[in-house]
């Protein structure tokens, strides 16, 4: 099985069109919620924004770097921890040695992509030394390594989680605001997708690429795949820790829960459903995903049944997740 | 007299109770074409392996161009100039043609940590990469490397290989699986890189072996068991009873 379906090899304009397409209609959100009388729909929104850009960093190592790396909630935990370490010192709560107490986004977001790139980097080094299942499993061991110890640090709420009062701020501007705040994620979102875009077109995406498709190949060229699978890895942990920590800025609590091995399944089934090969996918599974997961436990408890059903549906019948329908639809719409 | 461009002195490789390269002394000169041939599991796959980095030898000694390379990882080889072509297409399916000889390029132009511009549309990559598909004859096809021919992915191998501006290019059996119109082909190819490569050829196509080596060398059981011209080595009876069949 080949894990990694290689984007194409130069960043259409029907690619580029169908991200903008895709950040644009999420920016419509509040203005329809507002039309709507339905807050609850940017809460949602707000969610699908933080896992798509969780699934678009997986996306990179998983559908790209043929890498199934199970360890990401656990970076998205950290990143997470990140900032609710620093804001919760505002509250004069806990007390961290190694940050600072700020609420400041331009500072603890960085930060908190810098920990969890540092983070994935150490796990990479030691996880990327085996591949497969073996791959599989470390990364997992890796993931459980962080959820437990986050939950055997009582001084940061243990496994009740850490709660946060302080106001967070965006130079020096109140980042509180629903509708404000969404917009920030948003175009954090675009940045990413443009960034990855852009990355995987590069030398670097090629070489990423290729080490999925053939390592020995690559080898035998002359190219040692291992620092590039590596630096995809730390890129991607950062990644997932700038999500984490908007996660836990847009619901100032930050738990271990967030970071269970069963959310980084989560973000593997965001990343298939939506598509492994292009960029887009996953913001794709993510909007399904969450929005599945909001009505269909409305409905029932026994939710997860028919969203099972409705997974397999799609890897069956769209070979190349859901953003084969926006192709197929694309296509249907040039021919007539 | 120089030294050759390759030396191989006493290697020995085992796989378990088996002898894979039974301390064989080997040279490849500047500018020569070198076949090797032997029975089937005479070790000539495992051979080019430990010269190309793949394999690590139990013992004996490598030197490329007057460098010992016995211990040096197969990226670094590359680097310095042994190109393999291997004997099962090894290719990046899911990249076009041009893509995979571009990937090659790529390899020889300094590092690859550059994030920002579109490599499929640069024209340091992709303009030697046609260069070489063109002059394997595979120029203008722009496929996927899933979707063309056993004979088209053996010529990609081969541009792949030249890609990589090598010094030596490690052959292993380019005709494998060919049809005698493409082996044809493919040995009038060859005929024409002579000139500019040294070449360690394996090969059972004894056609293109005869129309192609300087010299030739027989490998039997992990040893060299005789070294010469073409005619030479046809008429040595040791090679005769070991390999051509007993006639």
């Amino acid at each position: 099985m080949t894990l990694a379906p290689a984007a194409p090899p130069r960043a259409s304009s029907a690619t580029l069109i169908g991200i903008a397409v895709l950040v644009v209609a999420l920016a419509l959100v509040p203005t329809v919620s507002q039309a709507l009388g339905n807050p609850f729909l940017i809460k949602i929104a707000t969610r699908i924004v933080i896992f798509a850009i969780a699934a678009v960093a997986l996306n990179l190592v998983l559908g790209f770097g043929g890498l199934v790396s199970l360890c990401h909630a656990g970076l998205f935990g950290i990143g997470g921890y990140v900032l609710g370490i620093a804001a919760a010192q505002l509250d004069g709560e806990v007390s961290a040695a190694l940050l600072p107490a700020t609420g400041e986004l331009a500072v603890v977001l960085p930060l908190a992509m810098a920990v969890a790139g540092l983070a994935a980097a150490v796990m990479g080094v030691i996880a990327l030394r085996t591949s497969g299942a073996y791959f599989i499993m470390i990364t997992l061991a890796f993931n459980q390594m962080l959820y437990y110890v986050f939950v055997a640090l009582q001084q940061y709420g243990g496994e009740d989680g850490l709660q946060f009062n302080a106001a967070l701020t965006l130079f020096g501007h109140p980042a509180t605001g629903r509708v404000p705040f969404y917009y920030g994620c948003v175009a954090a979102l675009a940045l990413v997708l443009a960034g990855m875009q852009r990355l995987i077109a590069s030398r670097f995406g090629v070489v990423l690429r290729a080490s999925a498709q053939n390592e020995r190949r690559l080898t035998a060229l002359g190219i040692p795949p291992l620092p590039y699978k590596l630096a995809a890895f730390a890129l991607s942990g950062a990644v997932a820790g700038l999500a984490g920590a908007l996660f836990a800025a847009s619901q100032s609590f930050i738990s271990p829960s967030a970071m269970s091995w069963v959310q980084s399944g989560d973000l593997v089934v965001m990343c298939v459903l939506g598509g492994l090969a292009y960029v887009a996918g996953p913001v794709i599974g993510a909007g399904a995903f969450v929005a599945l997961e909001a009505v269909l436990s409305g409905w029932s408890v026994h939710w997860q049944l028919a969203f099972g059903g409705f997974i397999i549906a799609v890897v069956v019948t769209l070979r190349g997740g859901l953003i084969d329908l926006v192709r197929i639809a694309a296509r249907g719409g040039r021919a007539s | 007299m120089t030294a050759p461009l390759l030396r191989v002195r006493g290697l020995t490789k085992r796989f378990g109770g088996l002898i894979a390269t039974n301390h064989l002394d080997l040279d490849v000169g500047h500018g020569e074409t070198l076949a090797l041939i032997g029975p089937n599991g005479a070790g000539k796959t495992s051979l080019i392996a430990q010269l190309q980095g793949d394999l690590t030898p139990n013992g004996g000694s490598i030197a490329f161009d007057g460098r010992d390379i016995t211990g040096a990882p197969a990226h670094r080889r590359a680097r310095l100039g042994l190109a393999r072509s291997f004997q099962i297409s090894s290719v990046f399916p899911e990249f076009t043609l041009t893509a995979n000889v571009a990937v090659a390029v790529q390899a020889g132009a300094g590092h690859s940590f550059r994030f920002w511009r579109d490599a499929a549309a640069d024209p340091a990559l992709v303009g030697p990469a046609r260069q070489a598909l063109d002059s394997v004859g595979l120029g203008g096809l722009e496929r996927r490397a899933a979707d063309v021919s056993h004979g088209e992915r053996r010529q990609l191998e081969l541009a792949m290989a030249l890609a990589m501006r090598p010094r030596l290019l490690l052959l292993d059996e380019p005709m494998a699986g060919m049809g005698r119109e493409d082996s044809a082909r493919m040995t009038r190819l060859l005929q024409g890189l002579k000139r500019s490569y040294a070449m360690l050829l394996v090969e059972h196509d004894m056609n293109a072996v005869f129309a192609l080596a300087d010299r030739v060398v027989v490998l039997v059981a992990g040893q060299a068991i005789a070294s010469g011209t073409a005619d030479e080595v046809r008429n040595d009876p040791a090679v005769r009873a070991a390999y051509l069949g007993k006639r």
